[in-house]
Parts: structure tokens; sequence; C-alpha cells
């Protein structure tokens, strides 16, 4: 490998026509296509009685309208359940357009296809739908209650429960160990709702040419999109094609599929004959699409002198809101990354996932780490104050060792496989945020504290993904990966990949993602999965390719593939540089040619090759072209690390809180493109920041979110965020041929632990409850 | 989320505006950093709309002795660079973010008269007042409304149908006084969770109150600013929301208007040469 | 009713038919092709759809497209050089990796194009208070200060 571009800081690919305006965003595409709106529902919970569209009729540019009794049998069947698990005993999903009941404010009722968007919204305002109000159920403790009901058949609106146990070395229990335990500490944390709030809204456009459909949409998943709008439509999946276009944001919500509209619209566009586009707005994706976060968890503890913890107790009620399309991946990514760099001796987590008439939950960058990390976080906070130490030594007292890896947390992770650590060093990334950030140097004084975070993910989820590359007889390079890219830079971070393995320099790499065209397997893009898993697929299928390339330059060089090596595009032997072949004359070899269109491909023709006459021209095993496709599964999750701490100063009187620092270590095995990484973690931070100091969603009792715009929902602005120092640790990962991590989530998940810790330093006063406005810890100080 | 249809009316000069508003109605569109959110929202439906971005003569910003008169079409940002008034300045620098004060006009903020609204504030405290014009019989008539008067509640000005706000007068303060603002928001921006503006002189002091009641809440402090802020956390009113309740707004504008007040006299003492 | 407009935009005179309640965001996007203005909100707070109106920042989804009938806009397809190179500030933010998805980018581009022509160096503060009226979810805004300085560097350098 000649070509060190693997863990050099590339400028991105992506860039040059995002800046110029050339970017292609769903909106951006269909400049003719009718345009989609949508009635939702006012109400949080009511059954639709009569819906009566006369009065839009007459609107001009009006084409159609549709409600749930006018889809066909198949298009108006429930939305999927996507991810079943034996614990979600009563999962739940939408129907498409609202079929009886509608369970919170946002549910689509009526579809509306007109001239353009504004025509289309003139017939929404016009259609009169009939509803009689429902109580609703609003609040996890309401739910839990289970005096109202969400779904008629749920009963005490329990979606889910699951109850894991680790037992001690000595088989004891959690509740066991805890009892018999020195010290012991019970409390109650609490998270609100957030949502993913990507600046672009989910949106599909759709064509139909009569025998083939094509989906484009703002998805993480296209792939996936395309397999569930070809069942929802009943068509065979050759004639469905499905494209993520640039994607302006996921953070999560759009790894859902299929919503409603990815139905509608293509059904519309069948049916009408016509194209038809839907955009969300800012105040549909409000209510319309998913949030996350909303936790309750009652906590019980015991630990040692040391502030070993012994055993741990956590009961979880998770807020589901109405629906579980995505499945309890959320409660469950809680319960078993709660544990983080940690061994506690026991441990006992319950959830229970409750139904309420908000909109549905589902992964939002972090997945439900934040919260888990909260809990233990929050714990070891406590535990120090108890025993009256520093907040660093009960961490590193609970610290898997360096020596332990891979290391059995004896759970079953997200992805149905053992919860096994893979690597890491949690002492060495201790001691680096304490010198980052000066721990020890740290002068406290009322209304300034220091705070800190522990956290580790388990990234680059299975089951799997794949690529594609192909070198093409001019020399380029042609890379694709199924899922689906939303900023993450994965046209320069895979090019890079490319451009490692084969020796051509990036400038002839190509990379396309998300296009069902191109690549028709793939999972999505989530988890922080991946640079991991289609990295790695693309580095087997790199590897691929450069055998056969070399294999085919040993025959015309007359050496030995061994002595081969490939730099600057150009295969030569190693130590002799005159003998040598570029990689555009090993395409044209690769692929015996009957017609020359040029030059280059002359050169393949039947005359103009010695090819051996007693052999085939392909020869058996072989296929025409230079191109490999190779897939990566990995057998468990990776799991990244990393620790977080922070300055906060809080004014005595106005009790305005402000982050002073804010400092990162983190590790994700082998760094792709440094600068990336970088980026994805400052805006994780971002993210968290807003989660622990300003974004919540807030619903009235009457089901109302009573915040549903950027005026009310407080995502921060530059002037909210302070510099973001970091610090970089590189354990490998052992599983997979790269050796790298996922970092896509690292930035966000510590981040409300981390300022609860400080605050709660600066004012003295027990931090339960995040995120904390000026206004709550005004609340707090009085008591 | 696009407005809902509306005829459209673009007068290029004061009587035809007036004359416009008194025929068929309709909404003012000033800078429309207000109304067309809420148009976009749907929140209002007007079924006119008389755009005054084209009449001519009422970009004017003018100062004198007295003060500075600021016309309906001055736009935040050139007030603010036009740097008139120094308590109008500092107030035009807490409200919204530069490319809303680039359209967005101090007159329309007045008549919008968002409890939270810097300027209404500014007015209040100065004692300034707003000129309002109508077509009456065939001809322009005008009306001066004293600030006291003209901020009537929430999200409501004296301004009434049919009547265009065509300048609003920002007194220059007294000589030897200082004036100061100090508001807390979530965000850098928004708009404010309390707020309070002062103007201390030798008479005596005042301070307006922002986010606390129903418009700006005007309070002589006389000349003890040591119990200012329990008079002020007194005679206010707020309402508990989801951003603030009402007991920390009570507490918080009490701060604000000490520091405010406190600022005021250091800058008026400074003028004094004290 | 539809109202004949011209509007001067990136330096061409371009004509469109709109209703009155056409936004000038819907306008550029729709009516004349030029999306590279985005929308994220249509309310006013995100800045997605900041473009120069006479050389002044302001929010397109806050104008209507028939109120400005006759002004000089500039749009993120504007900012290049004629021959088609990145401005400064283009560069600056490729070169600092000021954006992740791009959404945002284009109301960032105008936004400070303004910000430098006004004050071409500005301080770490002024940067921060001259973006504070965009919003980005992807980047945490690190970078994007960061390209504000590189661009006044390069703006200075090749003055
Ligand atoms: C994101 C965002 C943040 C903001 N933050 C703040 C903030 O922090 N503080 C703040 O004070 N403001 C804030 N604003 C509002 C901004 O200051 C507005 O510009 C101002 O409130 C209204 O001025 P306008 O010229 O845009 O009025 P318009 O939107 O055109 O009109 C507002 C109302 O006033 C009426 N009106 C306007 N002018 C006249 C007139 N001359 N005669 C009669 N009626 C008239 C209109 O009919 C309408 O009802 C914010 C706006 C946005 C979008
Ligand atoms: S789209 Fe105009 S500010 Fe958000
Ligand atoms: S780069 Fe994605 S929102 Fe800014």
């Amino acid at each position: 490998m000649t070509t060190k571009l693997f863990g050099a800081p590339v400028q991105r690919r992506e860039d040059p026509r995002l800046l110029t305006g050339q970017g292609r965003y769903l909106d951006d595409l269909g400049r003719d296509a009718l345009a989609a709106a949508f009635v939702r529902s006012p109400h949080a919970h009511a059954r639709v009685r009569d819906i009566d569209v006369s009065g839009a009729l007459d609107v001009e540019g009006l084409v159609a309208i549709y409600t749930w009794e006018d889809l066909p049998e198949r298009v108006g069947r429930a939305l999927p359940l996507l991810i079943p698990h034996p614990a979600l005993t009563h999962g739940r999903t939408a129907y498409p357009l609202a079929r009886d009941v509608v369970r919170h404010v946002g549910e689509p009722v009526v579809m509306v296809v007109a001239a353009d968007r504004y025509a289309a919204e003139d017939a929404c305002a016009l259609i009169e739908v009939d509803y009689e109000p429902l109580k609703p159920v609003v609040g996890i403790e309401e739910a839990v209650q289970g005096a109202q009901l969400v779904h008629e058949d749920v009963p005490g609106n329990v979606g889910a429960h699951l109850v894991q146990e680790v037992a001690a070395a000595d088989g004891r229990g959690a509740r066991e160990a805890i009892e018999t335990s020195p010290h012991t500490l019970a409390f109650r944390l609490d998270i609100e709702r957030s949502a993913s709030m990507p600046l672009e809204g989910r949106g599909v456009y759709a064509r139909w040419d009569g025998r083939d459909l094509r989906v484009y949409s703002s998805t993480q998943t296209s792939t996936s999109v395309r397999m569930a709008v070809a069942a929802a439509l009943g068509l065979p999946l050759p004639q469905v094609e499905v494209i993520a276009p640039d994607v302006g944001g996921g953070f999560g919500v759009k790894i859902v599929h299929p919503w409603p509209e990815e139905v509608l619209v293509p059904w519309a566009a069948m049916t009408l004959g016509r194209e038809v586009k839907w955009t969300e707005d800012r105040r549909e994706h409000f209510v319309s699409s998913a949030h996350e976060r909303g936790q309750v968890q009652y906590v019980r503890v015991g630990f040692d002198d040391d502030g070993r913890v012994l055993g741990l107790d956590v009961t979880i009620l998770h807020d589901h809101g109405a629906y579980t399309p995505y499945g309890i991946i959320v409660p469950i990514v809680t319960s078993t990354q709660l544990l983080g760099p940690y061994k506690p001796g026991a441990y006992r987590v319950e959830f229970t996932a409750v139904y309420t008439n908000t909109v549905q939950v589902t992964p939002y960058r972090g997945a439900g780490r934040p919260q888990g990390v909260f809990c233990m976080e929050r714990t070891m906070d406590k535990i120090a104050r108890y025993l009256g130490k520093d907040r660093t030594e009960v961490r590193a007292a609970n610290f898997i060792r360096p020596d332990e890896f891979p290391y059995d947390q004896g759970m079953t992770f997200q992805d149905g496989r053992p919860l096994i650590y893979d690597s890491g060093n949690y002492p060495e990334m201790l001691r680096m945020i304490k010198e980052l950030i000066g721990w020890d140097t740290f002068e406290r004084r009322p209304g300034l504290g220091i705070g800190i975070g522990c956290y580790v993910e388990g990234t680059g989820v299975g089951p799997y993904e794949g690529g594609h590359v192909q070198i093409t007889s001019d020399g380029r390079v042609h890379v694709s990966t199924g899922l689906t890219s939303q900023g993450q830079g994965h046209e320069t971070a895979f090019a890079q990949i490319a451009a490692t393995e084969l020796g051509v320099p990036i400038e002839r790499v190509s990379v396309v993602t998300g296009d069902t065209r191109r690549f028709g397997y793939a999972v999505g893009t989530f988890a922080s999965r991946a640079a991991v898993v289609s990295g790695n697929a693309i580095a087997l299928a790199c590897r691929k390719v450069r055998e056969k390339a070399l294999r085919i330059a040993a025959d015309a060089l007359e050496a030995d593939p061994g002595d081969l090596d490939i730099a600057d595009g150009i295969v030569h032997v190693v130590g002799a540089p005159s003998a040598a072949v570029p990689l555009s004359t090993v395409a044209v070899l690769a692929n015996p040619l009957r017609y020359a269109f040029d030059e280059e491909t002359a050169k393949a023709t039947q005359f103009a090759t010695a090819a051996a006459p007693d052999r085939p021209p392909v020869a058996e095993g072989e296929e025409p072209g230079l191109e490999g496709r190779d897939y990566y599964s990995p057998i468990r999750s990776t799991f990244a690390a990393g620790m977080h701490a922070a300055i906060v100063e809080t004014d005595p009187d106005t009790a305005e809180i402000k982050v002073l620092r804010y400092a990162v270590v983190h590790d994700c095995g082998r760094l792709i493109n440094p600068m990336i990484v970088e980026g994805q973690i400052h805006g994780g931070v971002a993210q968290g920041i807003g989660g622990a100091l300003y974004e919540r969603m807030v619903y009235d009792q009457h089901g109302q979110l009573v915040n549903a715009s950027f005026m009310d929902f407080l995502m921060p602005y530059a002037t909210e965020i302070p510099r973001v120092e970091t610090g970089h640790l590189e354990t490998p990962s052992p599983l997979n041929p790269l050796g790298i991590k996922g970092a896509g989530e690292a930035g966000v998940i510590p981040v409300s632990a981390v300022i609860a810790s400080a605050v709660e330093d600066a004012e003295g006063i027990e931090i339960n409850r995040m995120p904390i406005s000026p206004s709550e810890l005004f609340e707090l100080r009085m008591g | 989320m696009k407005p809902p249809p509306f005829t459209y009316h673009a007068p290029r000069d004061l009587p035809a505006a007036l004359r416009t508003l008194a025929e068929v109605g309709g909404k003012v569109l000033a800078g429309g950093q207000s109304l067309i959110p809420m148009l976009n929202m749907r929140l209002a439906a007007p079924g006119h709309v008389v755009d005054i971005n084209r009449v001519a003569g009422l970009d004017g910003i003018e100062v004198s002795r007295a003060g500075v008169t600021v016309g309906a079409l001055a736009r935040h940002a050139d007030v603010e660079r036009a740097g008139a008034h120094p308590l109008l300045t500092w107030a035009l620098k807490l409200v919204a973010h530069p490319a809303i004060r680039n359209r967005g006009t101090v007159v329309g903020s007045l008549v919008h008269a968002d409890p939270a609204a810097e300027l209404p504030a500014v007015l209040a405290v100065l004692g300034g007042h707003v000129r309002v014009a109508r077509w009456d019989c065939g001809r322009v008539t005008f009306r001066e409304i004293p600030a006291a008067e003209f901020f009537v509640g929430p999200m409501e000005s004296a301004v009434g149908p049919g009547e265009l706000a065509v300048s609003a007068f920002f007194p220059a303060l007294e000589e030897g006084s200082g004036a100061a603002f100090h508001e807390v928001s979530r965000r850098h921006g928004d708009y404010a969770l309390a707020g309070a503006c002062a103007v201390v002189g030798v008479a005596g002091a005042r301070v307006a109150c922002i986010g606390v009641g129903g418009g700006p809440v005007v309070i002589d402090v006389g000349g003890d600013l040591s119990s200012a802020a329990a008079r002020v956390r007194d005679a206010v009113d707020p309402d508990d929301d989801i951003h603030a309740s009402a007991a920390y707004r009570r507490h918080l504008v009490g701060v604000l208007a000490e520091r405010a007040l406190r600022d005021a006299a250091r800058e008026g003492a400074a003028a004094r040469g004290a | 009713m539809e109202h004949e407009i011209t509007l001067v935009v990136n330096g061409t005179a371009r004509r469109a038919r709109v209703p009155a309640r056409r936004l000038l965001s819907d306008c550029l996007r729709h009516d004349l092709g030029l999306t590279g203005t985005h929308v994220g909100c249509e309310h006013g707070v995100c800045g997605c759809c900041t473009v120069l109106l006479d050389g002044r920042p302001v929010r397109s989804c806050l104008t209507f497209a028939v109120t400005v009938d006759g002004a000089e806009i500039t749009t993120v397809e504007g900012l290049a050089d004629r021959d088609g190179r990145m401005s400064a500030v283009q560069r600056a933010f490729a070169e600092c990796h000021g954006l992740q998805c791009g959404f945002c980018t284009p109301g960032f581009l105008c936004t400070v194009t303004a910000l430098l022509k006004e004050n071409p160096a500005p301080t770490d503060d002024e940067v921060v208070e001259g973006i504070a009226g965009n919003l980005c979810r992807c980047t945490g805004y690190q970078n994007i200060v960061k390209a504000v300085h590189r661009a006044a560097e390069l703006l200075a350098e090749e003055a």
C-alpha cells in the first residue's frame, strides 16, 4: 500500500457540490411533480367519525383526496413492526392514514394531492373531519396508571416488559447483593423528550412509468424502503428502485421505514400516473415523525467503602409514544449500555415500555445511551458524594481493566448477540481527560463547577453491509455500497479506503451510496455502523479486485503476482518500476472484447490479444471485468468509548448556566479520516448540549405539543455552544480487518450526564432531572 | 407551511395606502418578520394584505435635539446603524438576529406589541409616542398616541382598523442621564424571558420591564435605587410558560431591573462628569 | 391573481409570474429552479433560506417575492467567480470542514459573505455573533467558526 490516505484528514469530496448549491436534496428533485399534503389530527386521541371533503373540491389545482377507505387493502394495512422482540408482547403500529382512531396530534388522516403545495394546503384547510375526542394519555406516570388506554387492547398501556439480570461472581443477584452491601443509595432520575430534528425534514418523491417505480426518499435506508414499498404495493422487487439523494441530516429519525408517506406517495403516483412529491414541513416534522429520550429511572445501588458497585438495580419506565414501529431498541440499548466502562458486581435491569398519546419514539443519535449513561454517571457521582471521594476515583475503582478484554458483560445486546467488549483502555482515557480539563488543578468555588461522564458505545452492529468496486478501462474506480449518507462524509472516507487498498489516487475514486440501482443489499445507516461495516466490506471488495488485478498484470508482465504492487494506479514489479502496467490496461485485459470503441478497448479485442488459444477467453471460475463485490458481517459489535468533562458557571442571581469549557477524549479505534471524526464529535456534543440545557418536547395535558416550532424548541445556535477541545486514543478493534470502531454517536452520549455533574458541583444541589433551564435551577435553589 | 391566499395591494404613497386600508381593511405588511411566520403557519388569514414597502417617504430616521423619529419603513438594522439614540441602539442589538433586523421594522415591532419585545419597553420608558394616520372623509388625518396608551395588551396596540402607524418618536435622554437594557433570553437573539430597561437622570429613575405582563410594565423608582428590585417584583404580573415559571420571571426581572438601573446610573453620573 | 415580477438574481434579470403569497424561497427554488437556497423551518429561525437582498442577508422564507420585485438577489449559486472558482468563503468552508450534510450551508455562506464584507477582520466573538442566527444540526459550529476566520484570511491575502 503506497497511497497512504487511510488516516489522513482528506478534504471532503462531497463539498464542492454542496458549497455551490449543486447538492440534490429531495425537494430539489421533481420540479414538475404534483405536491402532497396531509390533514393531520389536531387531537391526541379521538375517534374519526366522518370526513367531509366537499368543501375542498373547488380548490384550484386540486387533483385528488384520499382517506383510509380509498386505499386498496394492501396499501391500507397497518405499517410493519420492523423489529419484533419476544418482550414486545403488545407491539402496535399505525395505519398509513388513520383508520378509526387517531392516537397522537399529527397523525395523518387525509392525503391531498394538488398542483403545488400551496393549493394542497388550501384543500387541507377546507376538509372537515368530525372527531369524537377520547381522553388522552400523556406522560409516563399517567400511562403507568393505566386508567385510560392508548390502545384498547393493550392493558395497562404496557407494550413491552423485560428483565435482564447478571449475577455476581458468587451467584447472587443484584437485589441480594445490594441488601448486604456496606452502603446503599436509592433515587429517581428523569430525562425528557427531545428529537433528531435534522434541518431537512423527511420527503418522498415517486415516479411511475407504467412498469417501474422509482422512489426518492430522504431516508437512512434506501434498500429497506425498497423492500417495504414493494411489499406494500405488491410490486416485484426488481420493479422498484429507491434512491436516497443528498440528505440534510438524519440522526436516527430517517432510519424508520416505511413512513406512511413512503407508501402513500408512490401509491398515489401509480394511481394517478403522475409524479408526486411530498416535502415535510417543520411543523409536520415536530408532530408526525419521531421523538426520543423520555424515561423515568428508579435506581438502587449497593457499594463498598472504595465506591466499588456491588449491586445495581435499575427500573426504567420508557415512554414509547403511540406506536412501536422500530420495536424496543431504545430501552434495550439503555439497559445494556448503561453499564459503560464499569463492571458492577451484580446488575438487574427491568424496563417497561408504555404507550402514550404522543408522537412515537424511535432512535435519535445515541439511541437510548444518553439515558443509560445519565443513570450510571449520576450513580457514580452520588456514590462519590456519599463517600466524600473524588468522582474520578470512584469511577476508576469500577473500570474494566485493560487486561480484561474481551470483556463479557453477560447480557444480550441490541443485535441479539452477547454484550462482549472487544477492546479499550479506560484508565488511560481517564488520565487523558483529567489532564485535558485540568481536573486536579481545578479551583472550585460557588457558581463554578466541573463535571465528568464516561460511556461505552456498541458500534458497527450487523447483520452486514456490502461493497462493490469496479475499475473501468479509463482507470477510474467506482465504489458503491447500499447504505446511505446524511453528512458523515462517506464519499470521502470510503474513497480513502479504496484508494489506500488499491493504490490509486483518490481523485480517481468515486463513491455512490444509498442507490438501490447500484447496490441492492444493505441494512442502513444507524448505530455508528457505516464506517465499520460498509468500510470493511469495501476494503474486502477492494482486496478481491486487487488480487485479480495482480493476477492479470502478472500474466501480462510475466511476473509472479507476489512480486507486484500497485502505486498511483500502476501495477509494477517491486524493485523494477519499468516493468509496469496501468490499472486501466489491466481493466481492459480483464474484459475480452469483440468490439472496439476506442484505443483502450481495441487492445482487448480478439485479434489484439495474445490469449492462449487452448483456453477460453474468460477462464473457468473467472468473470469478465475488473470488479469485485464483498460483504462484511461482523460477528458482534465493536465497542468505542469516550470520556467528557466540562466546566460550567452558574449565575448566582439569574441562574443562567454557561458552559465555559468542554473537553472530549474518545477512542473509536483506527481513524479513517480524523477531520471527519472530529466533526462528528463536535456535532454530537452540540446536540448533547441542546439536550442538556435547551431542548425538550413539551406536551400539555391534552396531548398538544405546545412548542412545535424552532421558536420554542430551542436548538442551540453558535452562541450557545462552547469551544470543544478533543483528545484521541486509538485502541484498534481486533474484530475487523481495518481495526475501526464507529464514531457517529459518540459526541452526544454523555453530555447530559457531564453537565448535570458540573452543575451539581457548582451548586451543591442534587441534579436528578435533565434538561435543566435557568428557571428550573432557580426553583431547585428555592428548594 | 404556506400562506393562505389573499388579495395584495402595493400602494406607492401614503394617501393611496390609507385609502386602501379604509376601503378593504386588511393587514399591513411592513418587514413581515412577524406577520409572515403567522401566515406561513396559517395562524392568520387576512383577506387583504396592504404591503407598505413601496410607500414613499416612510423610511426616514430623523434626529433632532428632542429625539429620534423613526419612519414606518426604517428597518431595525438601519436604525441600529444610525446609532441615533443610545438606548434604542442598545435594545436593537437584543432584537433577533442580523438577518431579521435587516427586514423587520421598529414601528412594526411596536404595533405588533409582543409583551416580550424590547422596543415597546424603550418607547415606554422614554415616554415616546407613535404617530398614526388614517383616511378620513377624503383626506389624511393623523393622531399621536403616547406610549402609555399605545400598548393595550399582549399583541395588541392602539392602532385601529384602517390605521397606519407612520412613525414613532423616541425622546432623547435628558442631559446628564444614562440608560441601560438588560435581559435574559434562552438563546441569544430569542425573545426575552424577562428584561428591563432603565433611564436614570437627575430627577429620578424609570424602568420598563418586558416579559412580565401584557405589555411593557413601567415603574417610576424615584431616587431610591436600593429598593427598586423589590418594587419591580411587586409591580409585575408574570405568567408561567414552557420556558420559565412566573416565580422565576418575577425574581429575574428584579435582578435585571437592578442591573439596568445600576448601569444607567453609572452612565448618567459619567455624563454629568460626576 | 398572479403578478409579473422581475428579480435580478446573481446578476441576471429573471422574470416570473407568481401569486402574491409566493414566498421568495419558493420563487427562487421552484419558479426559477435555483434549489441551492434551502428551507428548514419557514418561520425565520433556522436561517437555511438566507439570501442576500441588495447585498444584505435576509430570510427568503419571510419575504414575499412580489415585495422585492426589481431587487437584486444573491443566492449560493451566485457566490463563485464568473469562471466558476469558489469564493474565499466557500473554499474556507471546504478547507475547515465547515459542513457535513450541507443543508444549512447555503444560508451560512450568504450570511458570512455579507459579514466579512462589513467586517473583514472579525474577532472570535464577532464571528460567533455574526453566525448566531443560523442553525446547524451537524457541525456543532466549531469548524464553521474556524472557516469564517480562514475566509477572512483568504480574503485579506487575495485583496
Ligand atoms: C426568528 C425571529 C426572532 C425574533 N426575535 C425578536 C426579538 O428577540 N425581539 C423582538 O422585539 N422581535 C423579534 N422578532 C420580531 C421582529 O422584531 C419583527 O420584525 C417585528 O416584531 C415586527 O416588525 P415587522 O416590520 O417585521 O412587522 P410585520 O411582520 O410586517 O408586521 C407585524 C404586525 O404589525 C402590523 N404592522 C406593521 N407595521 C405596521 C404599521 N406601520 N402600521 C400598522 N400596522 C403595522 C402588521 O399588520 C402585523 O400585524 C423576531 C422575529 C423572528 C422571525
Ligand atoms: S427556512 Fe427561512 S429561516 Fe428557516
Ligand atoms: S451541515 Fe447539516 S445542518 Fe449544518
